[in-house]
């Protein structure tokens, strides 16, 4: 079993505490000038996003988490699960609905997502910062106006929903920021 | 301008290396010109601050065939090799110089205080960084309430704004923030008490003694709300963490040291020093005795200053300081780093 001293934290690393894979975000070194050191660091628990605080003697061990970040490419959906495959290897891997979460709205077959793997079953899919989709329906708004204020929801082809501005018309591919889920431009093919 | 740097007839290769050598070594300060500054303008203040009370400046040595034994504190190192030692002697850098000025205390020196760097392995961190820059002075006739007071004038005379200041108990402070007696808790209650405060991970933390426990609910409770716009002074601490502090009998026995805190950080530490050789020597094989227990290396204890103790050493307090840290303060900076030309990452 591989472990980390609280000499090895820093942000990034990935350690087991109860049972579940974790990255630490803060670190901190607490010592009174004569007495215990301490490290106090800020956690997040990579299975659930939830951030909690933790403090540790200097010098104890931590069981490092086997996790890995990699970019996989997704190929298809059979409705249950989601399969991504690894463009290097060729190895693929079945995610289900729960751990794409969010991600789910903007997936496009043969996008590439940063999917982080823990014992090599995928735990978290991150989409794509930027995605081109087509869109699949909207009102057909008023034309001639350019003024891109005001807006319209748009329905994308994966389902997603976003507001776009109103010229942007059925059949348009447009560009989205997945973060903040916003229309960025129109793409030109 | 790097790119003006290209010699005649120099090959790519050779200029591509010479390139990303001088841009991946950071080679540039820490610090700020303006912070690098301050500190010259802090350590003018401080040396006339003590010339004009008549304090002696003294110098003693970095590296010591002895060294501190205070479990918590680690030295660094080294060897010399040369005449008088042909197969080396190891020698032990100093964590602070408390020893040697108590030996020039007892030599009859009369007040000194001491500028200097001191070393302690295996501390980095926001508030660390294992060479750092101590204030180290002593008083004798002083006890710790008459150098708090001391300590104070100094500190004021060095900030942009003077901070009133605030003295609290060890007992009080444990009292008033977490509802519990520091000096009589079991461990058990203690343990309890920080599951309580909001440290989770207490239910884990594998803390032997009850000191162990007191330095936990210090540090993660009680310290970040110290000094905020103050100096605050927390004095009377316990007997088991008299360290080189006077004992004062009593029910509970008190040990007469103090810290300063601002900010909710540390700053300096002080005592009424414990004068007595044989306590002295008893406080230091005890402290072996820990390092033992705790698998810690038995570095020699000093047998000088016992020696010097022995012979006399008049009554005293004494404090260390330190320096970065309250140029921090003065600075508003968020990281020691800020204050210092080059932290151990740059060093």
């Amino acid at each position: 079993m591989a472990t980390y001293s609280t000499n090895e934290f820093k942000s990034g690393l990935k350690i087991m505490i109860d049972g579940s894979p974790c990255s630490i975000i803060e670190n901190e070194f607490v010592k009174p000038g004569k007495g215990q050191a301490f490290s106090r660091v800020k956690i997040r628990n990579l299975k659930t996003g939830r951030v909690v605080e933790k403090t540790y003697k200097s010098g104890e061990s931590v069981e490092a988490a086997d996790v890995l970040e990699t970019d996989l490419q997704y190929l298809y959906s059979d409705g249950e699960q989601w399969h991504f495959m690894d463009q290097e290897s060729f190895e693929q891997h079945a995610v289900d609905k729960a751990v794409l979460g969010d991600s789910v709205k903007w997936l496009k077959e043969q996008d590439v997502c940063l999917v982080t793997l823990w014992n090599d079953h995928p735990i978290i899919v991150e989409a794509p910062n930027f995605v081109e989709l087509t869109i699949a329906d909207t009102d057909p708004g008023l034309r001639g106006d350019t003024s891109g204020s005001g807006g319209k929801p748009a329905t994308l082809e994966t389902g997603a929903v976003v507001r776009v501005p109103l010229f942007v018309q059925i059949g348009e591919k447009i560009k989205v920021d997945t973060r903040s889920g916003e229309y960025v431009s129109r793409v030109k093919d | 301008m790097l790119g003006s740097e290209i010699h005649r007839g120099e090959a790519p290769l050779l200029h591509s290396l010479r390139y990303s050598l001088v841009t991946t070594i950071d080679w540039q300060p820490s610090a700020s010109l303006e912070l690098i500054k301050a500190r010259a303008d802090l350590l003018a203040k401080i040396r006339n601050f003590f010339h004009k009370r008549e304090i002696m400046e003294v110098e003693t040595p970095i590296c010591s065939r002895y060294a501190n034994t205070d479990p918590s504190i680690e030295s660094f190192t080294t060897l010399y090799t040369g005449p008088g030692a042909p197969s080396g002697l190891p020698l032990y850098l100093h964590t602070s110089p408390e020893f040697p000025m108590k030996r020039l205390l007892a030599a009859g020196s009369g007040p000194i205080y001491q500028i200097c760097k001191v070393f302690r392995n295996g501390e980095a961190g926001r508030l660390h960084n294992p060479e750092f820059s101590m204030l180290e002075w002593y008083r004798p006739g002083f006890n710790h309430h008459h150098l708090m007071a001391e300590v104070a004038e100094l500190v004021n005379s060095l900030l942009p704004e003077p901070r009133p200041v605030i003295s609290m108990s060890y007992a009080e402070a444990f009292k008033k923030w977490l509802d519990i007696d520091p000096h009589n808790a079991s461990k058990e209650a203690l343990k309890r008490c920080a599951i309580k405060s909001g440290i989770e991970s207490a239910h884990h933390l594998d803390i032997q003694n009850r000191d162990g426990w007191l330095d936990l609910l210090l540090s993660h409770i009680i310290e970040p709300k110290l000094g905020k716009k103050s100096l605050f002074f927390l004095y009377d601490y316990p007997a088991s963490q008299a360290s080189l502090a006077k004992i004062r009998e009593g029910k509970p026995p008190i040990a007469e040291r103090f810290e300063l805190y601002m900010d909710g950080m540390e700053l300096a530490n002080g005592f009424h020093e414990l004068t007595h050789a044989d306590s002295q020597r008893e406080r230091f094989e005890k402290d072996l005795d820990q390092r033992k227990t705790a698998g810690l290396p038995s570095p020699p204890m000093d047998e000088a200053l016992l020696a010097g103790l022995a012979s006399g050493m008049p009554d005293c307090a004494g404090i260390a300081v330190g320096i970065d840290r309250l140029l921090m303060i003065i600075s508003s900076a968020q990281q020691i780093e800020e204050t210092l030309c080059f932290a151990i990452d740059r060093a």
